[in-house]
């Protein structure tokens, strides 16, 4: 099954835009969202039958038994976290390394699963979408990436081709949600912080030597920056294989919880339509991607 | 008085509202915690005064003194250390810095050394103090990089935080010390349900706050309804403007070229002051 | 010898195992006296490092080989460290990687990929 991931650095450029038109445009049968801070995916994607909700346990969280504890402090002492204050826990601040209760001297704290999220998985006999919430104030979101992803591709063994959307940034759940995937498209847009950000999104993702594109997502806010973005990408031998105008149609099918493919006769309809088509014919349905890397 | 600037969805307008913010003070202290992706730089461009390297704690061994008893390898709860053919190996990359392994070595033969992850800038804009946390591409966590921001932070002066997007670990480090929290939603859909995670957080957290609804267009506003359903205090709604959104492409500080904005800016402020004092 | 191979059941004749860090399990099988057996990997629940950590189980299990589809450098560290041989899996069930191991038909697995945590590398 070839992956194909959405990524873009900086925050609101357009992937779930994006994704949800690629995956309403080529039928896709898998797909992802693989921003487990803030999934929006669900929201644009056709109507699947009720999810199948799983917890998901991150990291243990160390819990002290009241009756035990001599209140000597040692834990809250050696804790490198800060997660101890006045003998219990802050959940939000314990990474589960256990040292507290190695180090207490009368045994008195044990770690324990905690849930830190939780898994959905929508299937129909055709199609199914994996994605995932992680809890607010919760870390080490690459493990449950890394799970959304596992779920897709055990559930999905039919599809040929899965789409995921990503998340913005460059950290953990960026980096677990590349492995394994054939290529990335970065979603680009033409401002400063988001020329800033893109360049560093595609050291990430030329680090992790996997194939990239970019498409240019309101490219008409500032031409003279699009200019600069394909100039950036040129000389990385990175293809920019199309460009999106702003289009307020966008926020309207957004609102209706649809993706902008249902409006295939509107400006970002047409120009995503013919990235799609760019990408698939040319880079994902033959040897697979083989754009930008070294 | 210390406003942290936060959403959950990304580029609904965080770093615009932190920086004109920070820029129609009197005097303030910008803090960007978004290490992963930090942009106030780019609108603000300080003169660079001093550059910090942050390093965390990660284990070291001396092999004269290690017997592969193997205590440390069994012990990490992130599989930093291996052993193989009788050597210690240490992928200090995914080290939490917990220091157990070194606690718990009973030769003695693990100390701890620094490793960089990123830096602090320190620097200056006109009347504007700033500090930019930057993570190295390939780390996992800007957290211990903005706990240092917070130390640095001045104590007793106007500092606006610019948070990152979500509600993750990253974030909560990130508005610990605030006195108000200034929500920024965008009037969509995807909008308000990422509303709901950070509105989630700052209750818990007990911070007083309230929301700027940014690039609002007429018709629809799930964000204000939502809002109204909650009974939370909208600070302002800031309406869609191509023209500003022209501005913010090029980096510039919309206070600095805009009279209608300087006065949304300085209400803004004021309110956020008047809520603060309460 | 010892040689090991990711499986996702209990049963050589399933397909190798894409992931070599979260594979559920791993075969052991002696080519000396035919016999198997299955290792839990309890790499596949960690938050990360989980190729570390299932290269550490190879060398605790004494396997003197590996066949896989694909290693993280980190995990190739450890498994060159303990002179543990990396041979490419082919298309095919655990069984028939397992034969053509056997009869030299596999080759060397020679690219390795970053750890998906970190630039790679451990430094002692």
């Amino acid at each position: 099954m070839k992956q194909l991931l959405i990524l873009s650095g900086k925050g609101g450029t357009g992937k779930t835009t994006v994704s949800s038109a690629f995956i309403e445009l080529s039928k896709c049968q898998a797909f992802a969202d693989c921003d487990v801070d803030a999934p929006n995916l669900h929201f644009v994607v056709t109507q699947m039958p009720e999810s199948e909700k799983t917890d998901y346990y991150g990291f243990q969280k160390a819990v002290i038994d009241e009756s035990k504890c001599i209140k000597c402090g040692l834990c809250e002492k050696t804790c490198r976290f800060d997660a101890i204050k006045d003998n219990m826990v802050g959940l939000y601040e314990c990474e589960g390394c256990s040292v507290c209760a190695e180090i207490c001297p009368v045994q008195a704290i044990t770690m324990t699963d905690h849930a830190s999220g939780s898994m959905m998985l929508y299937q129909n006999k055709d199609t199914v979408f994996s994605t995932a919430q992680l809890n607010m104030g919760s870390g080490a979101p690459g493990k449950l990436v890394a799970e959304v992803k596992k779920r897709l591709t055990n559930a999905a063994t039919t599809a040929k081709m899965a789409i995921i959307d990503g998340s913005p940034g460059i950290g953990c759940p960026v980096i677990a949600s590349i492995s394994g995937v054939d290529m990335v498209l970065i979603v680009a847009e033409p401002t400063i912080s988001g020329i800033h950000d893109m360049k560093r999104i595609i050291d990430t993702a030329k680090h992790f030597g996997v194939s990239c594109a970019v498409c240019i997502n309101k490219f008409d806010v500032n031409e003279d920056n699009t200019k600069e973005i394909e100039r950036y990408c040129n000389n990385l031998k990175i293809p920019v294989i199309g460009r999106i105008p702003f289009d307020k149609t966008v926020i309207g099918a957004v609102n209706k919880c649809q993706s902008i493919a249902c409006y295939p006769d509107s400006p970002a309809g047409k120009a995503i339509t013919l990235i799609w088509d760019n990408l698939y014919y040319n880079y994902l349905k033959g040897g697979g991607g083989n754009a930008g890397t070294n | 008085m210390k406003i942290a600037v936060l959403s959950g969805k990304g580029g609904t307008g965080k770093t615009f509202i932190s920086t004109n913010l920070a820029c129609i003070a009197d005097k303030a202290t910008y803090v960007d915690c978004d290490v992963e992706e930090p942009n106030g730089h780019l609108f603000l461009k300080p003169e660079i005064t001093k550059r910090i390297p942050i390093s965390v704690l990660v284990p070291h061994v001396d092999e004269s003194r290690c017997t592969a008893c193997r205590k440390c390898v069994d012990f990490c709860k992130y599989n930093v250390l291996a052993l193989a053919g009788d050597k210690l190996m240490i992928f200090y990359e995914i080290c939490h810095s917990c220091g157990g392994c070194t606690l718990f070595c009973p030769q003695k033969a693990l100390t701890e050394k620094e490793r960089e992850v990123g830096v602090i800038e320190e620097g200056v804009s006109e009347n504007v103090a700033v500090l930019t946390g930057l993570l190295n591409t390939g780390e996992v966590s800007g957290v211990p990089i903005i706990k240092h921001l917070m130390e640095k932070m001045p104590k007793h002066e106007t500092v606006v935080i610019d948070c990152p997007p979500g509600s993750a670990c990253v974030v909560m480090e990130s508005i610990r010390e605030a006195d108000f929290c200034i929500l920024v939603a965008e009037p969509t859909s995807f909008g308000v349900h990422n509303l709901t995670m950070i509105y989630e957080l700052v209750t818990l957290f007990n911070i007083p706050f309230g929301v700027v609804i940014n690039k609002v267009l007429p018709g629809e506003n799930p964000a204000q309804k939502f809002c109204a359903e909650h009974k939370i205090n909208i600070l302002t709604q800031i309406p869609f403007d191509e023209e500003l959104g022209r501005l913010n492409s090029k980096g510039h500080i919309v206070v600095d070229e805009s009279k209608k904005y300087r006065k949304l800016f300085q209400e803004l402020l004021k309110t956020v002051e008047g809520e603060v004092a309460k | 010898m010892k040689v090991v191979v990711p499986v996702e059941s209990k049963s050589l004749e399933t397909p190798v195992c894409p992931s070599f860090g979260r594979t559920p399990l791993f075969v052991l099988f002696d080519t000396e006296n035919k016999k198997h057996e299955f290792l839990n990997n309890e790499a596949a629940a960690s938050q990360g490092g989980a190729g570390i950590k299932a290269a550490q189980t190879l060398v605790d299990s004494g396997a003197a080989a590996l066949i896989t589809y694909r290693c993280g450098e980190n995990a190739a560290q450890v498994l060159n460290a303990a002179n543990i041989k990396m041979y490419k899996a082919q298309d095919g069930t655990a069984g028939e990687n397992i034969s053509k191991f056997i009869d030299g038909k596999l080759s060397l697995l020679t690219e390795t990929h970053p750890g998906f945590h970190n630039h790679g590398g451990a430094k002692g």
